[in-house]
């Protein structure tokens, strides 16, 4: 096995010599090249496509999860919170829903005289931005002095009780016979993206909402890149290593650890109003523990920390929920005599592939240098010895 | 010069906040209703067409024991939080779903015997002690497999991917529940009548419900006190709970001090499986997740690792929950425990019984 180990990085090294020094930027190149020319080689209206729709929305919240999981270390298994927020903000600010207000501004002409508020959709995007920023603060701010599994437990209850408020909500007066929310009902009917010259998309052509959504990714990886290897990004690993010697460095502990959820959130805020525009419709219901533990899985399979880890983790686990299970697998359990479809156990399906890959892999598919290090360096040392130092746990 | 003293009040008042502000949180809800009734009256029913309206606690009292019956059944999920928690530092996610199990096993267990209101006392006796028996030992075994496959493994990684496999640990066991008895709440036979009134103490209806809570919870807590501060084996967990290296130097085998304090947690859910079936008269595959959360809420707010602490922590959660069930509606309870369970957070991580931990402090 190690034999197998030490020739890999022997192959490894050797390939990575003889590859030109602007390999990586180059190959970066194409891969935005393919993405911007996949939805010519379907049609523009196929299952394949919406799939990828999806997990790449998925794929962004999994990029945000990350700058908290990942980088600063802080264990989010509320995350949901800020896909409700994310998709109320498009459900508030592009839809018909508040009936006693006229607001819009930049959208296709033939909603100019609807009731509700109608923004284009870079402004509900914004708008998304800023709400789960502020929100992601709040959340962020009883968890300052937590380490570990509280951080976990405060951040589930608060996803939990954005879930009430979004399904109870219905109940709570806005003013002028207005509700908060609809509820389990929905908001539904929200406005589909308008652009000048390029006009209002459609279900009917889906290779718009594909390019939107791609370009939201880039900006996202684009702006995951430069803040990890920022001053910021360092401060977060170096939070994550040793809190007590980095806030002894003068590092600033609430304002970084405050950044990262700020950030994080605004990610899957972002995500939460486009997957709100797409799926025209704002459900209540959507918004459970499930989904914050999916996004989780999606970030543990790629590897804790990385960000491309996070990005191969949320287009495959996309796929995985949005294809693999409804499309291809579901009647699988039936060839085995067994009367149930795969879709209703699609999170016991995560929850089985968070177990395997933390025992088995648990730096995940692409790992961080550093942190693989950490996952498996000591596991290997102290394999089946009990952790004798209490350090050792609070390094993530 | 002039900031000190500001500072120094400032701290003086966030010690305080931190040594009271817990209680009066607590204290908040009942002695507002108890003030509005006393105040407002309540509407007792309807005689001949006008409401009657009461002017006295009962109401009140009432809301007290139906919540310290559902406390009972937190309590004794709470317990297995804290022991577990006390020995290896893990929150055990999976160990609300493991009720949940207790409760499936529970009603497959007296559905097989037959069990209604028409079987006598006797028999719905000796039947339920059996379902206890039964439960109690596949959510003992079934705790322990999970330690073995899930966190065993994990004992030297990074704190959190025992709680990741802990979370997936969760999902597959409730959709084993799923698999088992389907998605829907599912209504079981009322083997007791759990609703029926046994007696009545100063205007509050005792049920038969909250009895079989308490006749099954109080020996059950105090047989497991007496276990840990009074046997080899407890005192060995109490032992690895403060030092596990220390222990091991001891000869105490650790591994399997850990797989027992998983056994008698995952006991313990099973006997509160078997309390809700009886007591709701219904069970889904999704329970334990909110009895997990309601749970670990209660185990926190007594403490973490202190046993008399979770069972404290779970009889004021159950008074919550009824508070909130009856007077605000059950669909913010969640909400509101889950609000009780970031106050404490923010006030006093350690509880109100327990020492700084190393997590909270």
């Amino acid at each position: 096995m190690s034999e197998l180990r030490a020739q890999l990085s022997e192959w490894r090294t050797a390939v990575a010599r003889a590859l030109p020094p602007w390999w990586s930027k180059g190959l970066a190149a194409l891969l935005v090249l393919i993405g911007i020319t996949l939805p010519f080689m379907t049609g523009p209206q196929s299952g394949f496509l919406n799939g990828t729709i999806t997990a790449i929305a998925y794929a962004v919240m999994a990029l945000g999860l990350n700058v908290v999981v990942g980088m600063a270390g802080l264990l989010d298994l509320g995350y949901v919170a800020f896909y409700a927020l994310g998709a109320f903000c498009a459900g508030w600010l592009g839809s018909s829903f508040f009936f006693g207000v006229h607001v819009h501004v930049g959208v296709a002409p033939t909603l100019s005289h609807a009731i509700g508020i109608h923004l284009n959709i870079v402004l509900i995007l914004i708008a998304a931005v800023l709400v789960c920023a502020v929100a992601g603060m709040i959340i962020g701010l009883p968890t300052l002095r937590l380490r570990g599994d509280y951080i976990a437990i405060v951040t589930l209850a608060f996803g939990e009780i954005i879930g009430v408020l979004a399904v109870n909500g219905q109940s709570i007066s806005v003013g002028g016979g207005m509700m908060l929310t609809a509820g389990n009902q929905g908001i539904s009917a929200i406005d589909p993206p308008w652009f000048p010259g390029v006009g209002s998309f459609s279900l009917l052509d889906m290779r718009p909402w594909y390019w939107l959504i791609f370009a939201v990714l880039l900006i996202v990886l684009f702006v995951n890149v430069r803040v990890r290897d920022s001053r910021l990004g360092r401060a977060w690993v170096a939070l994550r290593e040793d809190e007590v010697a980095a806030v002894s460095m003068g590092i600033p502990l609430v304002k970084t650890k405050l950044m990262a959820y700020a950030i994080g959130a605004a990610f899957g805020g972002m995500s939460g109003a486009f997957l709100g525009v797409y799926i025209t419709e704002v459900n209540a219901n959507s918004f459970q523990f499930g989904f914050s533990v999916f996004i989780v899985a999606m970030v543990v399979v790629g590897g804790i920390g990385s960000i491309w880890g996070a990005l191969v983790g949320g287009l495959l686990l996309g796929y995985i929920n949005n294809y693999l299970i409804p499309d291809v697998l579901n009647d699988f359990p039936s060839h085995f005599g067994l009367h149930f479809q795969l879709t209703s156990v699609s999170f016991g399906i995560f929850g089985f592939l968070l177990l395997l890959v933390m025992v088995a892999r648990p730096q995940g598919l692409l790992p961080e240098r550093r942190r693989k290090l950490e996952m498996t360096g000591e596991v290997a040392a102290l394999d089946t010895e009990l952790g004798s130092e209490p350090e050792a746990g609070n390094a993530i | 010069m002039a900031a000190r003293p500001v500072a120094a009040a400032l701290a003086a008042v966030r010690r305080h906040i931190g040594r009271w502000g817990l209680i009066l949180a607590l204290l908040a809800l009942p002695v507002y209703y108890a003030v509005y009734d006393l105040a407002n009256g309540y509407q007792a029913g309807v005689v001949a067409g006008h409401p009657v309206i009461h002017h006295d606690l009962s109401k009140l009292g009432f809301n007290f024991a139906e919540g310290l019956s559902d406390g009972a059944i937190w309590a004794l999920i709470a317990i297995g939080y804290t022991l577990v928690y006390g020995i290896i530092e893990l929150i055990n996610f999976a160990h609300g779903d493991v009720f949940m199990i207790g409760s499936f096993t529970a009603v497959g267990i007296w559905s097989a015997l037959g069990l209604n209101l028409t079987t006598g006392l006797l028999g719905v006796a000796g039947g339920l002690i059996v379902a206890l028996i039964v439960s109690m030992i596949t959510t003992g075994a079934l705790n322990v497999l999970v330690e073995k496959v899930a966190y065993k493994p994990l004992r030297a990684a990074p704190k959190v991917a025992p709680l990741i496999t802990a979370i997936g640990t969760s999902f597959i066991l409730q959709n084993v529940g799923l698999l088992w008895r389907g998605g829907s709440q599912l209504s079981v036979t009322d083997v007791i009548g759990s609703q029926t009134v046994v007696f009545t103490v100063a205007g509050i209806p005792i049920l038969r419900g909250y009895l079989l809570a308490w006749v099954v919870t109080i020996p059950l807590v105090f047989a497991l006190s007496w276990f840990i501060s009074h046997t080899r084996p407890g005192k060995a967990m109490r032992a690895t709970a403060q030092d596990p290296e220390a222990a091991r130097l001891m000869g105490i085998n650790v591994n399997n001090t850990i797989s027992l304090t998983f056994l008698l947690g995952g006991a313990l859910a099973g006997a509160a499986g078997l309390i809700y079936a009886v007591y709701e008269t219904q069970v889904w595959y999704f329970q334990g997740f909110r009895a997990g959360l309601f749970a670990f809420t209660a185990a926190v707010m007594g403490g973490i690792g202190n046993v008399r602490g979770a069972v404290l922590g779970g009889l004021i959660i159950g008074v919550i929950q009824a508070l909130s069930d009856e007077r605000i509606g059950p669909q913010w309870t969640e909400a509101i425990v889950f609000a009780y369970l970031i106050g404490i957070m923010v006030l006093r991580p350690k509880g109100l019984l327990g020492e700084e931990t190393r997590e909270a402090g």
